[in-house]
């Protein structure tokens, strides 16, 4: 309701010419281009790119991430000793980096990844240690006093109770690589992804284009999150039905 | 002082009290005790203001009670979320008197005045996280006195706290208040502290609550944890309130310590 | 119960815990001289460009160079211009929001569209729609850093605990004592959160305007260094960077700790 009137007054803006249209384009026509994107082959070319690199960068920061953070979790000594490091390096601000990689690797593809990579990784790390930390000694003890030995342990009882926090860290992690992936084809340029579609839109002062293909982005982010929230919700219903008995 | 006529409230088609008649003189400290889910929160509710009821109407020093009204306070079963964990005991306290149209100084004596007559002078400095949760509900006493009301609900006030704790929380409350010549409603679901501190006894029955008994308790004050609490008299009428509450819950094993 | 126990150590334990930070130091060191990658230079001598860049200047600055004042000071004008002025919009908007039902309604789905567009690419726009310079830099972190603080002084205005309304009520407060004694303190925790996390895009949104549209800056310097393949100075830059974020999140978080002691304290009690 309000995100339609919002728009239909910024319509009205431009068509009196409150808004001058070649520097704010319409709403109408940012709408209709980005109808025409979603079917312009060349668009989805671009597209298919950043979904490539960001869906990798995804599942490499999955398999750094989770192991890293079982290991600091239930090792308590290991994540006193990595503690200060991780505090050291998690405040780098990630786009920093994009230079750097720009130097190091000569495949473009790989160079979002790794950017990506580095600012998804924290919130997966973080949460899985954490929910590591909050599995029910209670829980694990039990198992322990049926025999079982701490591999068996890892896997019954500290995964599965991990798992809702870990979830949450890929939600996170999803949201940021989606995010560095764009931002690093934006500073880095190269010949394919939504972010080299947005700086040449932008070089030939295409505002209704960039503003549509960043629209597509933004909707993606959110598709990507809804899914994931969704998903959790059914995975994990256990898990909310005692968070919120506890509240 | 206070008069209740023909108090209903429903949830949608659920009701929660049903014509409640109710009389309260100026000095007395009348207990409502009931059966869990007799509408107990829903009367106070409904005499504190913060509930519009359905159907008949809360009359307190003759007026209508329209929104909540300045001459009551409440003392709320749940001190952690009463009391503001941002403030001191002290600027606890003092806050309410801002719409006694006190000043600064004024307001902080008083306060100051009300947290030394709870016994928690010392404490005024302290933040809520830093007392006990007996010592918060003396905060949240301390909180009402300072207001001056002149009718002090509490909705089950000692249902936080450890027996000893509670018995000493029983007897500073009837002790300020006969002090001041305070009015005090007292919602409890305890039939033994319902007979300790009440000079009236009204038995709630289960939803939708209503009126099915009201008893004047006839004990000599001031009253004793041991002492009175022996007397013949006293064991009489707490087998009598208890079995008005049970009477009406059959199946419903009611708790008594 | 962990920040207990870590307030009681004595600072010398809390050093001796840093233990890792040498020694993945002098790995780093060993690692580089052995690999003799261009790419990879040995801390050392990222030490080395950092000294010479910008500490080498004169003792009554501060050791800072010419340098080092030309690149920091555009840099964090922009960074705390930009999130002070989006904070206190947010949290301005944020509270209008989280009090009145129907303006949070109406503007809804315009918040979640808002926060759902990623900053960076903020930048690339509004360099098309503006001229390129501070104005337009400042503009981009405001717009793009005020979400976070505004979504979450709204939501905290929103889920004030009923109890202390209810006693607002009880005891009269005034419609201002309401909103400045028990709303806002009751939403701090939240509004804090959010004001954290929109510092640290601010420094993201910083030096992405400055790497892509920038004359000056620390992120115009890290850019040109990459142009010019000064690998040293590429890194010294980053360390650079990684410093101010450790620094802007530490000092945050030392100001949050004072401001809701309240807060931390009664939740460890429970």
């Amino acid at each position: 309701m309000g995100a339609t009137g919002l728009l239909v007054v910024l319509e009205a803006a431009g068509r009196t010419g409150l808004i001058d249209t070649t520097f704010l384009p319409l709403t109408s026509t940012v709408l209709g281009r980005a109808a025409e994107l979603a079917v312009d082959g060349e668009f989805l070319g671009h597209a298919l790119a950043s979904l490539e690199a960001w869906f990798w960068a995804l599942a490499l920061t999955i398999a750094i991430a989770v192991p890293a953070g079982l290991l600091l979790g239930v090792a308590r000594p290991a994540e006193v000793a990595a503690r200060p490091l991780i505090e050291f390096l998690r405040p780098i601000p990630s786009v920093a980096l994009i230079p750097l990689t720009i130097m190091i690797f000569q495949n473009p593809v790989h160079m979002r990844m790794s950017v990506a990579v580095y600012a998804a990784t924290w919130p997966v790390l973080i949460n899985t240690i954490y929910g590591v930390r909050d599995v029910d000694p209670l829980a694990k003890e039990t198992l322990r006093s049926f025999g079982f030995g701490p591999g068996a342990t890892v896997f019954r009882v500290v995964l599965p109770s991990a798992a809702p926090f870990i979830a949450t860290g890929v939600r996170l992690a999803a949201s940021v690589a989606i995010i560095l992936v764009v931002t690093a084809e934006v500073v880095a340029g190269g010949i394919a992804g939504i972010g080299v579609f947005i700086s040449t839109a932008g070089s030939g002062n295409r505002v209704d284009l960039m503003i549509a293909a960043t629209a597509w982005v933004g909707l993606f982010g959110i598709a990507v999150n809804s899914l994931l929230v969704a998903a959790e919700k059914r995975l994990f219903r256990w898990h909310h039905s005692r968070m919120a008995g506890v509240s | 002082m206070l008069e209740l006529v023909d108090l209903t409230h429903s949830y949608g088609a659920y009701r929660a009290i049903d014509r409640i008649n109710l009389t309260v003189k100026q000095g007395e400290v009348v207990c409502v005790v009931g059966p869990s889910g007799c509408g107990k929160s829903t009367l106070l509710r409904s005499i504190a203001g913060l509930i519009k009821p359905s159907g008949g109407a809360v009359l307190l020093e003759g007026r209508p009670v329209e929104s909540t009204p300045d001459n009551l306070a409440v003392v709320f079963q749940d001190y952690s979320r009463s009391l503001y964990p941002w403030l001191s005991a002290l600027a606890n306290v003092g806050l309410p008197l801002r719409r006694r149209g006190l000043d600064r100084k004024a307001r902080d004596e008083a306060a100051m005045a009300a947290l030394t007559e709870v016994g928690l002078g010392a404490a005024a400095a302290k933040f809520p996280w830093e007392l006990s949760g007996g010592m918060q509900q003396r905060v949240s006493i301390a909180r009402a006195l300072a207001y001056r009301p002149s009718l002090l609900l509490m909705d089950e006030p000692f249902g936080s706290v450890d027996a000893q704790t509670r018995e000493e929380l029983e007897d500073l409350v009837l002790r300020v208040c006969a002090h001041h010549g305070m009015t005090i409603l007292l919602i409890t679901h305890d039939v033994d502290e319902s007979v300790y501190v009440g000079d009236r006894v009204v038995v709630l029955s289960k939803a939708p609550g209503t009126v099915v008994g009201d008893l004047t308790v006839d004990l000599p004050g001031p009253r004793d944890q041991i002492r009175t609490r022996e007397l013949d008299a006293f064991v009489k009428l707490r087998a009598d309130v208890g079995r008005m509450v049970r009477g009406i819950t059959t199946n419903h094993e009611m708790e008594t310590r | 119960m962990t920040r207990v126990r870590s307030k009681r150590k004595s600072f010398a334990s809390r050093v001796a815990g840093l233990w890792i930070v040498p020694v993945t130091l002098v790995l780093w060191e060993l690692a580089t001289r052995l690999a003799t990658q261009p790419y990879f230079p040995a801390p050392s001598t990222i030490a080395v460009r950092i000294q010479e860049l910008w500490f080498s200047g004169p003792l009554t600055r501060g050791l800072l160079t010419d340098e080092a004042i030309e690149a920091f000071a555009p840099s964090l004008g922009r960074l705390f211009a930009g999130w002070i002025l989006a904070s206190a919009a947010g949290i301005l908007l944020g509270v209008a929001i989280g009090r009145s039902a129907r303006l949070a309604d109406y503007l809804d789905p315009m918040l979640q569209f808002g926060r759902a567009v990623p900053p960076p690419l903020l930048v690339p726009i509004f360099f098309a729609l503006f001229q390129i310079g501070m104005a337009t830099q400042l503009a981009i972190i405001v717009f793009g850093v005020i979400w976070p603080v505004l979504l979450n002084t709204a939501d905290g205005c929103k889920t004030v605990d009923r109890q202390y309304l209810e006693t607002a009520r009880v005891f009269g407060f005034s419609r201002a004592d309401v909103l400045w004694r028990v709303v806002i303190p009751a939403a701090m925790p939240k509004i804090f959160a959010g004001l954290r996390l929109s510092l640290s895009l601010a420094l993201i949104l910083m030096v992405v305007s400055e790497l892509i549209g920038s004359t000056s800056g620390i992120g115009y310097g890290l850019i040109t260094a990459q142009q010019n393949f000064l690998f040293a100075d590429v890194w010294a830059y980053i360390v650079l960077l990684g410093v101010l974020g450790f620094l802007l999140n530490a000092s945050f978080l030392l100001l949050e700790g004072r401001i809701l002691a309240w807060h931390q304290r009664a939740r460890r009690t429970i």
